[in-house]
């Protein structure tokens, strides 16, 4: 037993504790390199995502560059299969990963009424070996032979017999992302449970809380399978083993399923806590709660589960026999149960909702239809008969840059949109938002929606030149492409201006907010919820 | 009493055990996914899924000829990437009963100035019919050691299962050369290449 001037000492001693630490708390730049808080690290991870995002957004205009008329003018071929391959890692890897767990780093803790993340030092390095990774992969651009130019799937033997030399930097990089993915989805589930509010049953979780738990467990089993056959392709070329290489009684189509036994899972990495967000997002500005919170929970589950046996839709090509195309042409199918689930719920906390159309609202409403496209093409290319026509050409990159540019990235930006006045203290210019929001929902669709018919056209993508029929809609897109890209630029001057000051932000800045979140002052404080805080 | 001490070590102590069991699932994660390569290959092996043959002669058993019908068997052969050598069969295609014997002869050459090492690898089309054919002997169970100019005609031994359904009209082997000449390892079929 403890007396209560013992307990009064503890308490006394600890506040002394904080003290001192904030008194040696480092300045400059030693305070980012050495913090071990949430939100500082939260706000690292965002703005290293932000940055990787516009250094793959420039290696897309490239890309669009050389395409916008036949022919090759700007760059030559090789130069252009490493821009499309280094383009897809930094957005998958650099960008839309990043900026996910740096929205849990800010926000989980926050929601959960913990006082930072569980393992905070971990956290430290999870973040700090990121930029290592990317100035390694962006660093092999720049050798001679150059950089990857595979394709970011990476397939054998493309990037075992045929690689450039620099391959191995790009393993050593991705091996390097892989653990920090797998840290920070270690610490998130460490988090969410065992720092939970003691009042903070599992069925009060916020959504984005619970999807973020489903996928840190998808990150911690696929990710490792990422790392091992990263491996394999090292060992592949530099020390004469044969797991993907005929000749030594490996088979080149194997490589494909272990990658994508990783990339499936990957691919809804990307998009769960999407989900997440546009479930806080929407009940928040229709001012009604969410329609379904245990459908959505048990949604977003199945949906994970099934992303495990869906791989081989990527393969349908491959020469699989009859009975394997059906089997992962039927599992691909029923993913549209639970994701039409999610869509019928977000519909249904708008109806008869009183609903105002903030900036972050915009973007949750432009992902809940654009996303639904993008599903839709997804559910096009699972039928196997019509695969083989849809198989490797504009169709599948329409469909990938709905689901995670219109998908993904729109919901990243309705999620920074959302909590922005939480992070700054201030209240963002809404005019440059809004044009912000109306630039990108304009310029996005007329760069990806005429990618359908250059698909069902049958124009192949990862290609540096094209048949003269794809000209007009290749420059239509392009123009698309460069508008969407600039207009990324006014998302830097909105956030900047937050950062810089503007109107103040109250503690609940949107009305019909919900969470813990909204509980503490804005800006948030340096530390928050040290004692846990009681919930309804 | 709950001491804010006490709940921390408390709470550490949970983090320790909770780290523990995710980091031995990422290790078993990482395991599975080399894991798989046995695995793909047992359950190639099982089903012939991919089109693989039997990398090892099968011992002759006596089969019932099935003379009721007869199976096309397409040869196809291929020069992988950087292989030069003049390499065909004798036949183009060969019509046969499902349990008869069928001996088919390949010419390999090698027209260059020095010693090399061949290995064909063979795959089946459909993949589905690949565990339906049988081969007693074949050149590419061995490694190929070819001296300059050398001609040498392989045979390969084989009969179709006759529970081959019947569904199957055609079956297409197909023969890929590769020069192993400068791989430092032995291919996996070398292992049954003793005579």
């Amino acid at each position: 037993m403890t007396s209560m001037t013992e307990q009064n000492d503890i308490a006394a001693q600890q506040h002394d504790e904080t003290n001192e630490h904030h008194h040696y708390a480092p300045k400059g730049i030693m305070r980012w390199l050495l913090t071990t808080n949430h939100k500082d690290i939260g706000t690292l991870y965002l703005i290293f995502a932000f940055t990787m995002f516009l250094v793959g957004g420039a290696m897309a205009m490239v890309i669009r560059a050389e395409l916008f008329q036949p022919g090759l003018q700007l760059v030559d071929p090789n130069f252009f299969n490493q821009m499309t391959t280094v383009h897809g890692l930094i957005m998958v890897f650099g960008a839309v990963m990043p900026a996910f767990t740096g929205l849990a780093n800010w926000m989980i803790p926050m929601m959960i009424g913990a006082p930072d993340m569980a393992l905070p030092r971990m956290n430290n390095w999870s973040f700090w070996i990121l930029p290592f990774a990317f100035a390694i992969l962006l660093g092999s651009l720049f050798m001679e032979g150059g950089g990857p130019a595979f394709g970011w799937t990476f397939y054998a033997p493309l990037s075992t017999t045929y690689s450039s030399d620099s391959t191995a930097l790009f393993v050593f990089s991705v091996h390097i992302m892989g653990i920090s993915s797998i840290m920070g989805a270690i610490n998130v589930i460490v988090t969410i449970v065992n720092l939970r509010a003691p009042d903070m049953s599992w069925m009060k979780l916020p959504l984005f809380v619970w999807t973020w738990l489903i996928t840190a467990f998808l990150l911690i089993a696929v990710m490792p399978v990422l790392a091992g056959v990263v491996t394999m392709v090292l060992t592949d070329k530099y020390f004469g083993t044969s797991f993907f290489d005929a000749a030594g009684g490996g088979d080149p189509v194997m490589f494909q399923h272990i990658f994508w036994f990783f990339g499936h899972p990957e691919v809804y990495i990307m998009i769960l806590p999407s989900f997440g967000i546009v479930s806080a997002i929407i009940p928040a500005f229709a001012r009604k709660p969410l329609f379904g919170y245990a459908s959505m929970v048990y949604a977003t589950a199945s949906i994970a589960g099934l992303s495990f046996i869906v791989w081989a839709h990527h393969m349908f090509t491959t020469g699989m026999p009859l009975f394997g195309e059906l089997f992962f042409m039927y599992c691909t199918m029923l993913i549209a149960v639970p994701t039409g689930v999610k869509v019928f719920n977000w519909v249904a906390t708008m109806w008869r909702g009183a609903m105002t159309f903030e900036v972050p609202m915009l973007f949750a409403l432009a992902f809940v239809v654009l996303f639904t496209i993008g599903g839709f093409s997804g559910l096009m290319l699972a039928i196997t008969p019509v695969d083989f026509q849809y198989h490797d050409t504009y169709f599948v990159v329409a469909h990938f840059h709905y689901v995670l540019v219109t998908g993904a990235i729109f919901s990243i930006y309705a999620a920074a949109y959302y909590w922005l006045p939480k992070w700054t203290g201030h209240m963002f210019n809404e005019f440059w938002a809004k044009m912000h929001f109306w630039c990108s929902l304009v310029s996005v669709n007329v760069l990806f929606f005429p990618m359908h018919f250059l698909g069902l056209a049958g124009m192949p993508r990862r290609i540096p030149d094209y048949a003269l029929q794809f000209a007009d809609v290749n420059q239509i897109v392009s123009i698309g492409g460069f508008a969407f890209g600039l207009s990324q630029l006014l998302f830097v001057v909105v956030v900047v201006k937050a950062a810089r000051g503007g109107e103040k932000a109250a503690a609940k800045p949107w009305e019909g907010a919900e969470g813990l979140e909204w509980t503490v002052p804005s800006p948030a404080p340096y530390h928050t919820f040290e004692t846990p805080p009681a919930v309804k | 009493m709950n001491t804010p001490t006490d709940r921390q070590t408390q709470h550490q102590q949970a983090n320790k055990k909770l780290v523990g069991r995710l980091v031995l699932i990422v290790a078993a994660m990482f395991g599975f996914g080399f894991a798989m390569v046995p695995l793909y290959d047992v359950f190639c092996d099982i089903t012939g899924l991919n089109g693989k043959t039997n990398s090892e002669a099968v011992s002759t058993v006596a089969v019932d000829a099935d003379l009721s019908r007869q199976v096309r068997v397409q040869f196809v052969t291929h020069n992988a990437k950087g292989v030069a050598w003049p390499f065909q069969s004798s036949l183009p295609s060969i019509k046969v009963h499902p349990g008869v014997m069928t001996q088919v002869e390949f010419v390999v050459e090698n027209p260059t100035n020095r010693p090399v090492i061949a290995q064909a690898i063979p795959s089946v089309s459909p993949g589905l019919g690949a565990q339906y054919l049988r081969k007693l002997e074949c050149f590419c169970f061995n490694q190929q050691p070819l001296a300059p100019g050398e001609r040498k005609v392989m045979p390969m031994q084989f009969y179709i299962a006759p529970d081959m359904p019947n569904d199957i009209g055609t079956l297409t082997l197909a023969y890929t050369l590769y020069d192993i000449s400068n791989r430092g390892d032995q291919p996996a079929n070398a292992q049954t290449a003793a005579p």
